[in-house]
């Protein structure tokens, strides 16, 4: 049979034309601003060469530190949240009573959106918050603080909140990698007389493997973009603390300077593209492992 | 002495799992029952019973937050787009699944790296605009669809594979051309993927708020979640009504999530098992 008759080729057509439309070409057309000066109070656009990027790798830019603090985020926010969800998946995973609703509980914040959660957290983190609030009908009230304001706290603050919200997912994500896992692989540990480290070493890590990878690449993914979170927690402060990329770019888009910014999106296209073809290949390495 | 050392194992067990559950309700728990309160009472913060609930909060909240138009405006995102997106993304991954040429496996890596690069908001301005989608409906419907590719056709490409080929060779020789075939025979059987990508889709849209964020200048034209985001901008001190605002955004994610949270699991932890 022709192939092409039956598969005709037009059926990609309407989903790539609009990836490419709307996603591809303004990926590709901000390379080219980041090499200009356009913005808002001109009507010319200069092509500037590399100065765009000169001044945000300038060591002392507040820009430079845009970059830092998402890289740092993207580490820091994955390890608290899929080192302890791994150990809540396995917790979740022995037949306690009730593991289901617990299991629903922990991952029903992952479904809803950052800005609802900032926002709550806006009210639970506030000086005359929640936490607060707890803090001193326990006693300590000398820990009271404005966890969003205080430049010692803000950014574990931001950890806590995304922890919150993303743990019950990654728990969810290793808990449907456990359950692949099969049962006499324990018992035969069991019988030899492995413990608990050693089972997880030996046999549940190697076999979470697709888990772990699937937990790095929505992970870094997410940390490298990360937008909403921190647009609604802080906006960036106090003072520059805070600023990632996404929100950077957010702020030279309303400052009208959109050089700067696309240089800045740049960046982060480059990191990302970088690092999403080695994670295709740690995918597609699985898929002919298994 | 075994049997009693188990059951107090047990029982600790089932209390950390229970505190764990307890620091996930508790935040909602404070924004039901503050969202019932006077402003001063709110303004407290604590987990005490509003001494009167007063149900006009919603009313007031859905009035000056201009609850109905946004509402409207976000069923109107989602639900299009997401249409959209299992119709045009499920064509896809048929014929890329179906017909793997060198260059079908090209164009679908090409594709599925949308997954993860980042979009460029501030040129994607500039293109809407030539385009003139800027502050236009139809044109945060063209770009929710366009973002959505990606992750439609991942997902749906792997679920293709599953259905036997035989099928498409006895519908054509039944007579059926490739429209036929594919809306007739395939994509009845695809419907568990279907249901699983349309209620991931129609979450993301619902919730997402950096698009509008940039491509909406009108307040007629705002979703839900950047009405309630100038709302909190707004009405700051009054947390009883944006605690309200905030129950009303949530409810529609909430009863999706109810009516559909297997498939909704399954396909955030796709892959997470193998292929």
């Amino acid at each position: 049979m022709n192939l092409n008759k039956i598969y005709p080729q037009y059926f990609i057509f309407p989903a790539l034309a609009l990836y490419i439309l709307l996603f591809i070409i303004p990926g590709l057309i901000g390379i080219y601003y980041s090499f200009t000066d356009w913005n808002r109070y001109s009507s010319e656009i200069n092509f500037i060469g590399l100065e765009n990027y000169k001044t945000i790798f300038n060591a002392g830019s507040s820009y430079f530190s845009y970059i830092y603090n998402t890289l740092r985020f993207t580490v820091v926010s994955n390890i608290v949240k899929i080192i302890p969800a791994l150990f809540l998946a396995i917790f979740l995973s022995e037949n306690l009573k009730g593991e289901n609703i617990h299991r629903a509980i922990l991952f029903f914040p992952s479904i809803l959106s950052y800005l609802v959660i900032g926002i709550i957290f806006r009210s639970i983190l506030h000086p005359q918050g929640l936490v607060n609030n707890i803090l001193r009908t326990v006693g300590l009230g000398f820990m009271a603080k404005a966890w969003l304001a205080d430049p010692k706290w803000v950014w574990s603050s931001i950890y806590a909140v995304d922890a919150w919200r993303g743990i019950g997912y990654v728990m969810t994500i290793f808990i449907a990698g456990l359950h692949s896992i099969p049962r006499y692989y324990y018992e035969a540990a069991d019988i030899d007389g492995a413990g608990f480290f050693q089972k997880l070493i030996h046999i549940t890590l190697p076999m979470l493997r697709p888990a772990i990878t699937v937990n790095l690449v929505f992970g870094i993914t997410y940390g490298l973009r990360v937008f909403d979170i921190i647009f609604v927690l802080t906006n960036g402060g106090p003072g520059r603390m805070t600023e990632v990329i996404n929100t950077g770019v957010f702020k030279e888009f309303a400052l009208g300077t959109y050089g700067i910014g696309s240089a800045l999106s740049t960046i982060l296209f480059v990191f990302l593209g970088f690092i999403s073809i080695f994670l295709v290949r740690l995918m597609n390495r699985r898929e002919i492992e298994l | 002495m075994n049997l009693r050392k188990k059951k107090v194992i047990e029982i600790l067990k089932q209390f950390i799992a229970c505190i764990l559950s307890g620091i996930v309700i508790l935040p909602f728990i404070v924004v039901v029952i503050n969202s019932f309160k006077t402003e001063s009472e709110a303004a407290l913060m604590d987990l005490t019973l509003p001494t009167k609930f007063i149900w006009e909060n919603y009313s007031i909240a859905v009035e000056r937050g201009k609850l109905v138009t946004s509402f409207f405006n976000s069923t109107l995102y989602s639900v299009s787009a997401t249409a959209i997106s299992i119709i045009i993304n499920s064509m896809a991954a048929f014929v890329l699944s179906r017909k793997r040429t060198q260059w079908n496996l090209f164009l679908y890596i090409f594709i599925i790296l949308g997954i993860m690069l980042p979009t460029n908001y501030i040129a994607l301005i500039k293109i809407m605009q030539t385009l003139h989608l800027l502050n236009s409906r139809l044109g945060v419907i063209l770009l929710y669809s366009a973002m959505n590719v990606s992750f439609g056709t991942f997902i749906l490409y792997g679920f293709v594979g599953t259905i036997p080929r035989e099928l498409d060779e006895a519908g054509v020789i039944d007579g059926a051309n490739p429209w036929q075939l594919f809306f007739r025979v395939v994509f009845p059987l695809l419907k568990p993927a279907l249901v699983t990508v349309a209620l991931l889709t129609f979450m993301g849209i619902w919730n997402d708020f950096m698009i509008p964020l940039y491509v909406l200048n009108r307040s007629s034209q705002w979703p839900m979640t950047l009405a309630v985001y100038n709302f909190f901008g707004q009405y700051q001190s009054e947390w009883n009504l944006i605690f309200a605002d905030i129950v009303l955004t949530c409810l529609p994610v909430f009863i999706v999530y109810l009516l559909g949270q297997k498939q909704i699991v399954s396909g955030m932890t796709a892959g997470a098992i193998k292929g």
